[in-house]
C-alpha cells in the first residue's frame, strides 16, 4: 500500500482514485474467493499451489462424515434410555416411589424404541438394516453397538411392557420381567457409552483424539438426560436431584478439560461455531444446572421445584446440543488437511 | 492366485487420465459432474464413489537440469491415485455388516449386495478413499478389478495405461521392482524420487505403492496412517469405567433415599 502513495507522488498522471479501485477489486476478489481453499485466494500466488505442508492444493485428506442430524439425535435417545435403565433398577433396589420406577422403565423402553427407527432411517439403504445382524465383529464398534442396542431395547421393552401388563406378576411373567430388567440394567451403560469408541476410534483426528473422554462423557451426558427428563415428568425426588447435581459436575469439569487441553487437533470443538455450540452445550449442562440446584436447596419448596425443572430442562438441552456439536466437529476434522499431514501424532 | 498389488510410478505418468476413464467405463461409474475446479488441469478432485482412479496434477517450480525442464517453464508431477487395498484396513474392520472383505488376491472389496450403507467405513479410512454415493446410498471404492482379477487379467487401470506407469503384478516383485526404480532414478540424478509404502504403520503395508517425485504429502499421502482398531482398547477401557460409574452413580444417588 505505501508502495502506491509513493509511486503516485512521483508520477503525477497516476489516477489515484483508480489505482483505489483496482484495489478495491483486488480486496474484494480476495474477500469472495470464489476458488475457497487455502492458498488461491486473490491476496496470494497467481496460481494455487500443492505442497508438503498444505498438501494437494489442501484439499481434504479424509471423507467427511455422511452422518445426517438422526445420528447425534440417536446418541442422545440411546444415551438417555441406557442411563434411565439404570436408574430404574437402582431406584427399585432402593426401593423408592413405584412410579418413578415405572416411569424410568419407559423411558428406558421408549428410548430403545425410538433409537433404532433413527439408526434405520440414517442407513443409505434402509431396506437392508437386518444386515446389521449378519455377523458379530468385536472389532467394529457398530456392530458392537448394533447387537447391543438390539438386546437393550428387547429387554427394555419386556420390563416396561409387563410391569405396564400387570400390577404383581407371576410365574413365568415374573422371571420374563426380571430377566428384562437385569439384561437392560447391563444392557444400558454399554448403550450409553459405545457410543465414545464408536466416535473414538475413526481416522477423524478431533474424535480419537477425544477417545478416552468421549465415553466418560457420554455417559455423564446420558445420565443427567435421564434424570432430568424424568424430574419434567414431574418427579421431585432427592435421588434424581443428587445424580443431576453429580452430572453437572462431571459435565463442568469434562466441559473445563477440553478448554483447557486446547491443540491444533481439538480446534473444530473449541472454535468457530462448532466450538461455540459445544461451549454452550457444556455451560447448559455444567454450571447452570448445578447452580441452580444448588440455590434450590433453600426454604421457598415450590420455587426449589420450579428451579430444579428449569435445571433438569437445561441439562437436556445441553446433553443434545452437545451430541450435535460433538458429531458435527468431525467434518471440520477430516477437512484439515495440514494437519494431518504435518501433526507428528503418537 | 497370489497376492497382487499396484505401483504406480508418477515419473512415467503423463497425466492422460486414461486410468481414470478405463476405470469408469470397464466398472460402468455414473459421472460425477461437470465443475471447474481450478485446480491445474483437476477438475475431480479427489477419489469419491465415482472415481476410484484420480490423477492429481501439481505443478511444481521450474527445475532445470536432469528430469526438469526449461528455466521458464513449471515442471509436472501427475500421480494417479486408487485405494492402497492396505493390509489392516480400517474399512475393513470397521464394517458392520461383513459387507467388506478380503479378497484371494489380498484386495479390499465392498460386496454391493451386501452394504446397507452406514456409512462407518468412510470414517475409519485413513486414506479419505470410500465414500457413500448419497443417491444410492452405499459405499462404494475401486474394485481392485476383482472381476478381471477372477479370470486372469489386469485391473483396467494398468491395462489402459499407455506409459505403464500403472503397474500390476504380485505384491512382492512390484515392491522389489519399486525398489530398483527408485535405486535407478537416484542414479540417474533424479535425487528427490521417493517410494511411498507405510509399511512400518498400523495399517501394516499397503497394495498400492506410489513413486513420487518430492514429498509425498504433496499428492495427500499422508506419513502416518493409522487403522484406527489400534484405538479400540483405550476406548473400551473407557466405556467399561464409564458404563461402571453409571451404576456407582445411580446406587449412590438411591442409597439416600431409600427412606421415602
Amino acid at each position: 500500500m505505501s508502495d502506491t502513495s509513493k509511486s503516485g507522488e512521483r508520477h503525477s498522471h497516476i489516477d489515484e482514485a483508480r489505482e483505489a479501485r483496482l484495489l478495491e477489486i483486488r480486496r474484494q476478489a480476495a474477500l469472495a474467493r470464489l476458488a475457497s481453499q487455502p492458498g488461491d485466494g486473490a491476496d496470494g500466488d497467481l496460481v494455487p499451489h500443492a505442497s508438503p505442508e498444505s498438501g494437494y492444493y489442501g484439499r481434504p485428506l479424509l471423507k467427511r462424515p455422511q452422518w445426517t442430524n438422526e445420528i447425534p439425535l440417536y446418541f442422545f435417545c440411546g444415551g438417555a434410555a441406557g442411563a434411565a435403565a439404570v436408574i430404574a433398577s437402582a431406584a427399585k433396589l432402593a426401593g423408592t416411589d413405584p412410579r418413578l420406577i415405572r416411569d424410568a422403565r419407559y423411558l428406558a423402553a421408549i428410548g430403545g424404541a425410538i433409537s433404532p427407527a433413527l439408526l434405520i432411517s440414517d442407513l443409505g439403504m434402509p431396506s437392508r438394516f437386518l444386515n446389521m445382524f449378519r455377523v458379530v465383529k468385536f472389532q467394529s464398534p457398530m456392530s458392537v453397538g448394533s447387537w447391543t442396542l438390539l438386546v437393550f431395547s428387547g429387554s427394555a421393552a419386556a420390563a416396561a411392557f409387563l410391569s405396564a401388563w400387570q400390577r404383581q406378576p407371576r410365574g413365568i411373567f415374573k422371571i420374563l420381567q426380571n430377566a428384562g430388567e437385569f439384561i437392560s440394567t447391563i444392557a444400558g451403560p454399554v448403550v450409553s457409552t459405545y457410543t465414545g469408541v464408536l466416535l473414538g476410534a475413526t481416522a477423524i483426528p478431533v474424535w480419537n483424539q477425544n477417545l478416552s473422554v468421549l465415553p466418560l462423557h457420554f455417559a455423564t451426558s446420558g445420565m443427567a438426560a435421564a434424570a432430568a427428563l424424568l424430574e419434567l415428568r414431574g418427579h421431585d425426588s432427592r435421588a434424581l436431584n443428587t445424580v443431576g447435581i453429580i452430572t453437572a459436575l462431571g459435565e463442568t469439569a469434562i466441559g473445563a478439560s477440553i478448554e483447557i487441553r486446547r491443540s491444533p487437533v481439538s480446534k473444530p470443538i473449541t472454535s468457530g461455531r462448532i466450538g461455540w455450540l459445544a461451549r454452550a452445550a457444556g455451560i447448559l449442562a455444567g454450571p447452570v444446572p448445578l447452580i441452580l440446584r444448588l440455590l434450590a436447596s433453600g426454604g421457598n419448596q415450590s420455587r426449589n421445584i420450579k428451579l430444579r425443572k428449569i435445571a433438569a430442562a437445561s441439562a437436556v438441552a445441553g446433553s443434545l446440543a452437545s451430541r450435535l456439536a460433538w458429531t458435527r466437529a468431525g467434518i471440520g476434522s477430516a477437512q484439515d488437511t495440514a494437519l494431518l499431514l504435518n501433526a507428528s501424532r503418537q | 492366485m497370489s497376492v497382487t498389488a499396484f505401483l504406480t510410478d508418477s515419473t512415467l505418468c503423463i497425466g492422460c487420465k486414461a486410468c481414470e476413464v478405463a476405470c469408469k467405463e470397464w466398472n460402468q461409474i455414473p459421472g460425477d459432474g461437470f465443475v471447474w475446479s481450478g485446480l491445474s488441469y483437476d477438475n475431480t478432485g479427489g477419489l469419491g464413489h465415482a472415481t476410484w482412479r484420480h490423477v492429481k496434477f501439481v505443478e511444481n517450480g521450474a527445475t532445470p537440469g536432469v528430469g526438469g525442464n526449461s528455466p521458464e517453464n513449471f515442471s509436472w508431477g501427475f500421480s494417479s491415485d486408487v485405494c492402497k487395498h492396505c493390509e489392516n484396513a480400517g474399512c475393513l474392520e470397521a464394517c458392520p455388516t461383513g459387507a467388506i472383505v478380503r479378497t484371494e488376491f489380498g484386495g479390499v472389496y465392498i460386496q454391493p449386495d451386501v452394504c446397507n450403507g452406514c456409512s462407518y467405513c468412510v470414517v475409519a479410512c485413513p486414506f479419505g478413499v470410500v465414500d457413500r454415493d448419497e443417491t444410492d446410498g452405499r459405499a462404494f471404492k475401486c474394485t481392485f478389478c476383482y472381476d478381471r482379477q477372477k479370470e486372469g487379467l489386469a485391473p483396467a487401470c494398468a491395462t489402459a495405461c499407455p506409459t505403464e506407469s500403472i503397474k500390476f503384478g504380485k505384491l512382492d516383485d512390484l515392491r522389489e521392482a519399486a525398489h530398483d526404480r527408485v535405486e535407478e532414478l537416484t542414479d540417474a540424478g533424479f535425487r528427490d524420487v521417493q517410494l511411498y509404502d507405510p509399511i512400518d504403520s498400523s495399517v501394516g503395508g499397503i497394495h498400492a505403492f506410489f513413486i513420487t517425485r518430492g514429498d509425498p504429502r504433496t499428492y495427500n499421502l499422508p506419513p502416518q496412517p493409522q487403522v484406527p482398531t489400534v484405538y479400540l482398547r483405550k476406548g473400551w477401557i473407557s466405556a467399561a469405567i464409564s458404563s461402571g460409574l453409571m451404576i456407582a452413580a445411580a446406587l449412590v444417588a438411591f442409597a439416600g433415599n431409600r427412606k421415602s
